[in-house]
């Protein structure tokens, strides 16, 4: 069954339909695997009984024919997604015993209605704060490449679990590069879906006008169907997406474009595609092997027939301060519910109900979450809230509006995910500001609620996986992820796995 | 901009949460990095440019979506309470607020 950690959802698929596998089976086989590597600390919580349970569900549809396209195949979720039987913890100390009375809509999408095996719960930063994995209040994950390296941030535990064979795909959250960079350090693919795509009920809300889930798994192919079954309109989350654009199948798309560009020329099939290279994305800050590793990516995309044009995103060092003002306003107010009375973790010592809850605070959340949540009540406090607050969302508009001037000359927009590859665990841990930095590329396309991807592209001087960014219009997934698909097809960067992880 | 530590008191009591002496110091250096880069907004010109909260309203403005003002949730009582830190009778128990 060794073949399994690398297989397609596609071949996972054909192996359940032939009975090749069971469900059961295929769910042990990824336990196994995850017992196996411990090491890496990227799951929060294994449970063999609970995924059996699931398993045996997933094979007595399997038998009635009540089978979808990932019915059976197992997957694992970032502990941001609320889970009933699973704790959810959001990484953090305030929440280390937490069990959700309900579950997430994207657990419920891809588990109760598409019929995929849970098979855990991922480490993250805690509430998705931070872009290396460090600040989990349960440990660092470790990067499969090189124990020695982080995975990034903040669904560090779905890139390494992924990229480490240890599940076939993942779920993990993007709120200013949360699913791109950590993929892009781990040499996997995952996408952040337009703003409101994905339902953000049951997500443990860290910034609420920029978080979005996605998938992380092997291939733009594979990302397409976990996504296809993630999204769609979801009552229960006020800014859900109920347009006829937001409805439209996102695997409809995916296969319209793919089949469209065949029809065209076979060997040149993006011809007509237009990618804007912006020149802000390739300047003093970028490691020369990354730079590199994307200039070949684009070569190979002109290979395929596509045109390149530069463009400006001028804004683009702007995007690093407005996020780190609006972010940590939101934060502030959403964790502003975590006071220890209705649940999660309460101080043992305090004398009356204001130093219940200002203890509670301080000992449940980590150093990088009480920077944020002290960042955001000062921007919004009186006097500040003018200078900082609504400064930062008047150029939020004006970089969403850079990204549409852009769009009038490309289909797509690419260029690297990060500065440079992963790097050694602790040398930013005490830098705040270094690490803020690092963010530099994939704010904007969060701060403009745009839909981007991550598509491994190559290797660094240390021998560590780079990410090429697709970054799309609004709604525009389907054609992305196929040209993403495209490139896939006449490269094998997405098939390499580390060493110690066959 | 340096934060001074009566400041940092005063928003980590806006904030609820409690810091001692040496948390102050530590949270002094490491906000005023943050704040001399969060200060390069200040000088941005945005005359005229509406704050954006909904990304997409880039496209155009964006009403908020309404529901029927309808009962739609049960009762979930006992699955809500099965985390409270204290709890008697159905009811979260915190410190005594009046005398």
């Amino acid at each position: 069954m060794k073949e399994f950690s690398r297989a397609s959802l596609a071949d996972l698929r054909a192996a359940l339909d032939a009975k090749q596998v069971s469900a059961v089976e295929l769910a042990g086989y990824f336990l196994d695997r995850a017992e196996r590597s411990l090491r890496l600390n990227a799951f929060l919580h294994l449970d063999r009984g609970l995924t059996l349970t699931a398993a045996r569900q997933a094979d007595d549809r399997i038998q009635r024919g009540d089978v979808g396209a990932l019915t059976g195949i197992p997957i694992a979720h970032k502990d941001i997604f609320v889970t009933q039987n699973w704790r959810s913890t959001a990484g953090s100390k305030m929440l280390a015993d937490y069990l959700s009375p309900f579950d997430a809509t994207v657990v419920e999408k891809l588990g109760a209605d598409a019929g995929m095996v849970c098979l855990g719960k991922l480490n993250c930063d805690e509430f998705a704060m931070g872009s290396s994995n460090e600040n989990s209040a349960f440990g660092a994950v470790k990067n499969p490449w090189n124990p020695a390296k982080v995975p990034g941030g903040s669904s560090g535990g779905s890139a390494a679990a992924v990229a480490a064979g240890l599940t076939p795909a993942a779920t993990g959250t993007d709120t200013g590069g949360s699913l791109r960079q950590p993929a892009a350090m781990c040499g996997i693919t995952a996408i952040k879906p337009t703003y409101g795509r994905v339902s953000r009920y049951g997500m443990i809300a860290f910034a609420s006008s920029l978080d979005q889930g996605g998938p992380m798994a092997r291939s733009a192919e594979d990302c397409a169907l976990l996504l296809d079954s993630m999204a769609g309109f979801d009552a229960r989350d006020s800014t859900s997406l109920n347009s006829l654009e937001a409805e439209t199948s996102i695997l409809a798309r995916f296969s319209a474009a793919f089949a469209a560009a065949t029809r065209a020329n076979a060997s040149v099939p993006l011809t007509g595609v237009r990618i804007g290279v912006p020149k802000e994305f390739f300047g003093a800050g970028l490691a020369a092997d990354v730079a590199d590793a994307v200039e070949v990516a684009l070569k190979t995309f002109e290979k395929l027939g596509a045109r390149r044009v530069e463009i400006s995103l001028p804004r683009t060092e702007l995007s690093i301060p407005v996020y780190y003002v609006l972010a940590p306003a939101e934060a502030s107010s959403n964790l502003s519910r975590f006071d220890g009375v209705r649940y999660g973790h309460r101080a043992s010592h305090y004398g009356d109900l204001a130093e219940m809850i200002a203890h509670t605070r301080a000992e449940g959340f980590g150093a990088e979450v009480k920077r944020r949540i002290l960042t955001g009540a000062y921007v919004l406090s009186h006097g500040y809230f003018d200078a900082y607050y609504l400064q930062a969302q008047k150029v939020r508009r004006l970089i969403g509006l850079d990204f549409q001037e852009a769009f009038k000359q490309c289909d797509f927009i690419m260029g690297p995910v990060a500065p440079t590859t992963a790097w050694d665990l602790g040398v930013k841990a005490s830098d705040p500001v270094a690490m803020y930095l690092e963010d530099i590329y994939t704010l904007g396309v969060s701060l403009a609620g745009l839909p981007g991807m991550s598509v491994p592209c190559g290797f660094g001087d240390n021998a560590m996986p780079v990410g090429l960014q697709i970054i799309g219009n609004y709604f525009d997934e389907g054609r992305m992820l196929a040209a993403a698909h495209r490139y896939q097809q006449v490269t094998d960067w997405h098939r390499l796995r580390p060493k110690d992880f066959p | 901009m340096k934060l001074t530590p009566d400041e940092l008191k005063r928003i980590a009591h806006l904030a609820r949460i409690t810091v001692n002496e040496a948390e102050v110091t530590a949270l002094q250096t490491d906000l005023t990095g943050v704040f001399t880069l969060i200060d390069q907004l200040v000088n941005v010109d945005t005359t005229g440019i509406a704050p954006l909260a909904h990304p997409l309203a880039v496209m155009g403005d964006m009403a908020q979506r309404l529901r029927d003002d309808a009962i739609t949730a049960s009762d979930a009582r006992v699955a809500n309470m099965q985390n409270a830190p204290a709890q008697e009778n159905g009811l979260f128990l915190v410190p005594k607020v009046l005398d």
